[in-house]
């Protein structure tokens, strides 16, 4: 050692020592700097976990968003990333609205500025997994948001688990989501199957009574499966109502006149259309087309954003359909209102439900991250674990510790006539605010099992 | 469950799938019989042709304008890319021609994307083709009826053009041996440049006249492409009959599977493209040799 020393020595100048000595000393200096600035009182002794706590280092937090922009379902992604992008300026302003949902927000996240990343995921699990993990390795995000798909829902909730890093879904309707696939990093703000099926189910019997024969149409992933097999549960135990056909067709297909000629084929009265973004919008006007609407009745069980914009106001008019959110309820409840507001000022229409919980999802996140007052993973997750109730643009809810599902309202809509709207965004009329607790399965019922904190 | 009504509707179904299946396929397949070209930009062009319709319909509120738009469009937008971008990948691999038409082809819908956002855009069919017409067996609806008559013109046309005209010919020629034509001194040039002109007008017309049955977005040709490419394997590489062959049996196995199981009717689709690749490896009309 000592003989490599000497050698050595002669080529290394008293320059390069000093260089080298400064970076070294500064090496041994920053993190502790850093440390002052990153972490909150009794983080230091923690353990590293997930992209934590490289995710705090600088001046500004990074989330990552995958979210469809192109495919079946780029609509209503669209919608989606404005809802996020309005929250993540509120929470940068300290908004009053986010306020009131977030009390602690200042300006900004325990100090810190909060970034949104953007990835087009087309609604393809493999695609938003491989955009995360970009995002982690390079920007060490610290929470990851998308889906609208619950295909992506479930591979993002896998991956969250995995990463050790928080995972806050878009829409994401299966009941697998925060059923069998449940994880402790993931958290569902919106409706689902179960949830869905429950609260139209009963509007349903009463206005077209027992024993009638339904035709479904599934798209072919975790979340038609999962919300057709609940509708019809409810509807055949509680009413007697027959399944005579299930057409279940991939998601992203153009052309549904095989399905439409079995279902025309079929006998039914209902035309239960469990198919969801463009695929819904196809089925529907090419049902039109074949003549099965009207002489069906239309039911839509898990709400389409911007449905009747696109397939006109004639073909929902009468429409049952079960939603998160419709604007209208403005009228009810005064942060919907708030919130209404704002989204229109900044983007020129009135926000769907997509835009409406992504816009919950990051005020949830912000509540939960400035009461805990910390970006740990583990604390975050208990905090929001503690279940408390707070105000949301559908009234006061709070999460459920056992699946991390948030019990909130379902909203029961029918389409209105063309004549019967009042500006060109009139397409529903709330019928009736169903509160969640009575609509949720027990906690155990779907298998779920969220897993470790570390 | 079987009933035979069901089952003749779905024939029939089938049938009409399979005639836009044809006509779609069979720009792509003269395309790459005459040139050697695999364009993936293909399902753009569908896809372009059928916004150029909507477009022209917006302002004349006329669906025969929007279809002379649509067709008309493609063919100039198909002349500019083979002039342009096309001609320059003739003797580069084919890997870089798959390269250049698919990037094309993403461009194309993201700037349609672009220009006219993702909310779906519909063309209501022409009045007298509104509704439904009652066949004895089903109701079906009149405008996808018509499709089929719309479809059989087109194909005919092209068939015209293909087998009882000059220029026919030489692109016949062209596809069974081009260097041959070359050597005839036969401007090949020219040739080529109306081969993909053409070709892109049947994707364009396709494209308008199948708005009225599945209301456009930009992604509205991404499907298409795949159906398109299944399609002309089936039916031989190159061959226009072949195409039409392609196009309906595809039509068939897709509706009938459905009448079944519809989750298996592509791969019913991908499992009679395995057989024929297996059995015939030109497929059904194609012939050894044609590149």
């Amino acid at each position: 050692m000592s003989r490599w020393i000497h050698e050595r020595s002669g080529s290394f100048s008293r320059r390069h020592l000093l260089q080298a000595g400064a970076g070294l000393g500064a090496s041994l200096l920053l993190p502790q700097a850093f440390a002052g600035r990153a972490f909150a009182a009794g983080d230091a002794d923690k353990p590293a976990i997930g992209t934590w706590p490289a995710d705090v280092q600088g001046d500004t937090v990074y989330v990552g968003a995958a979210v469809p922009r192109t495919g079946a379902y780029a609509v209503q992604g669209e919608d989606e990333l404005k809802g996020w992008q309005l929250a993540v300026e509120h929470i940068n302003n300290g908004d009053p609205l986010l306020k009131e949902i977030a009390p602690k927000v200042t300006k900004g996240l325990l100090g810190k500025k909060v970034d949104l990343l953007v990835a087009d995921s087309a609604a393809k699990p493999n695609e938003a997994v491989q955009e995360e993990q970009t995002f982690i390795n390079q920007n060490k995000i610290l929470l990851m948001t998308g889906s609208t798909s619950s295909a992506v829902a479930v591979a993002l909730n896998k991956f969250a688990q995995r990463e050790k890093v928080l995972y806050v879904t878009g829409i994401s309707g299966s009941n697998d989501t925060t059923g069998k696939d449940c994880v402790r990093y993931g958290f569902r703000q919106n409706f689902y199957g179960e949830t869905a099926a429950n609260a139209i189910g009963p509007v349903l019997v009463k206005q077209f009574g027992k024993d009638r024969k339904a035709a479904f149409m599934t798209p072919d992933y975790t979340y038609g499966h999962t919300v057709t097999k609940s509708v019809n549960d409810y509807l055949s135990k509680n009413a007697g109502w027959t399944m005579v056909t299930n057409q279940v067709s991939p998601l992203g297909t153009e052309d549904f006149s095989q399905y439409l000629t079995n279902i025309a084929n079929s006998g039914a009265e209902f035309l239960i259309n469990v198919n969801w973004g463009r695929d819904a919008v196809l089925s529907i006007q090419q049902a039109k087309q074949f003549g099965i609407l009207p002489k069906m009745t239309l039911v839509v069980p898990y709400q389409i954003p911007f449905l009747a914009k696109e397939t006109g106001p004639e073909l929902t008019a009468g429409v049952y359909a079960a939603t998160d959110f419709w604007w209208t309820l403005e009228d009810k409840y005064p942060l919907a209102k708030k919130f209404v507001e704002a989204f229109y000022e900044k983007y020129k229409y009135r926000p769907e439900w997509g835009a409406n919980n992504s816009y919950m999802s990051f005020a949830i996140w912000a509540r939960m991250v400035s009461e805990a007052g910390s970006f740990y993973p583990p604390d975050v997750i208990k905090q929001y674990e503690k279940g408390e109730t707070f105000p949301s643009t559908v009234g006061d809810v709070h999460f459920r510790k056992e699946d991390h599902q948030l019990v909130r309202p379902v909203v029961i809509v029918r389409g209105k006539k063309p004549s019967d709207m009042k500006n060109d965004e009139d397409f529903w009329e709330v019928l009736d605010i169903v509160p969640g607790d009575s609509l949720m399965q027990s906690p155990t019922a779907f298998g779920c099992n969220l897993g470790d904190y570390t | 469950m079987f009933n035979w009504s069901n089952f003749v509707s779905q024939c029939f179904n089938g049938l009409v799938l399979g005639a836009l299946l044809a006509l779609i396929s069979s720009g792509l397949t003269i395309i790459y019989g005459t040139l050697g070209v695999l364009n993936l930009a293909h399902g753009a062009m569908f896809m372009l042709g059928g916004y150029a319709g909507w477009v022209a319909f917006s302002v004349t509120r006329s669906f025969i304008a929007a279809v002379i738009a649509g067709g008309l469009f493609m063919m100039v937008v198909g002349v500019l890319v083979e002039r342009v971008i096309v001609r320059h990948f003739y003797k580069r691999p084919h890997e870089d021609q798959l390269l250049v038409t698919f990037g094309l082809g993403i461009c194309l819908v993201e700037l349609v994307r672009f220009f006219f956002g993702s909310l779906s855009k519909s063309v209501p069919p022409p009045a007298p083709l509104v509704g439904i017409t009652p066949l004895g067996f089903m109701f079906y609806p009149t405008y996808r009826l018509a499709l089929l008559g719309i479809v059989a013109i087109a194909l005919l046309a092209l068939y015209i053009v293909l087998y009882r005209t000059r220029i026919g010919m030489i692109v016949r020629a062209g596809i069974e041996d081009s260097v041959m034509v070359d050597s005839l001194g036969i401007d090949t040039d020219k040739v080529f440049m109306l081969v993909f002109g053409i070709g892109a007008m049947a994707a364009g017309f396709a494209g308008i006249v199948n708005a009225p049955v599945v209301s456009l977005s930009p992604d509205v040709g991404e499907a298409i492409l795949v159906q398109t490419f299944v399609v002309v394997v089936i039916g031989g590489v190159g061959s226009f009959p072949g195409a039409i062959l392609g196009g309906l049996i595809a039509g068939e196995i897709i509706s009938i599977t459905s009448m079944f199981n519809p989750a298996y009717s592509y791969v019913m689709l991908f499992i009679a493209m395995t057989l024929v690749l297996v059995l015939r490896p030109y497929g059904l009309l194609g012939t050894a040799g044609r590149e």
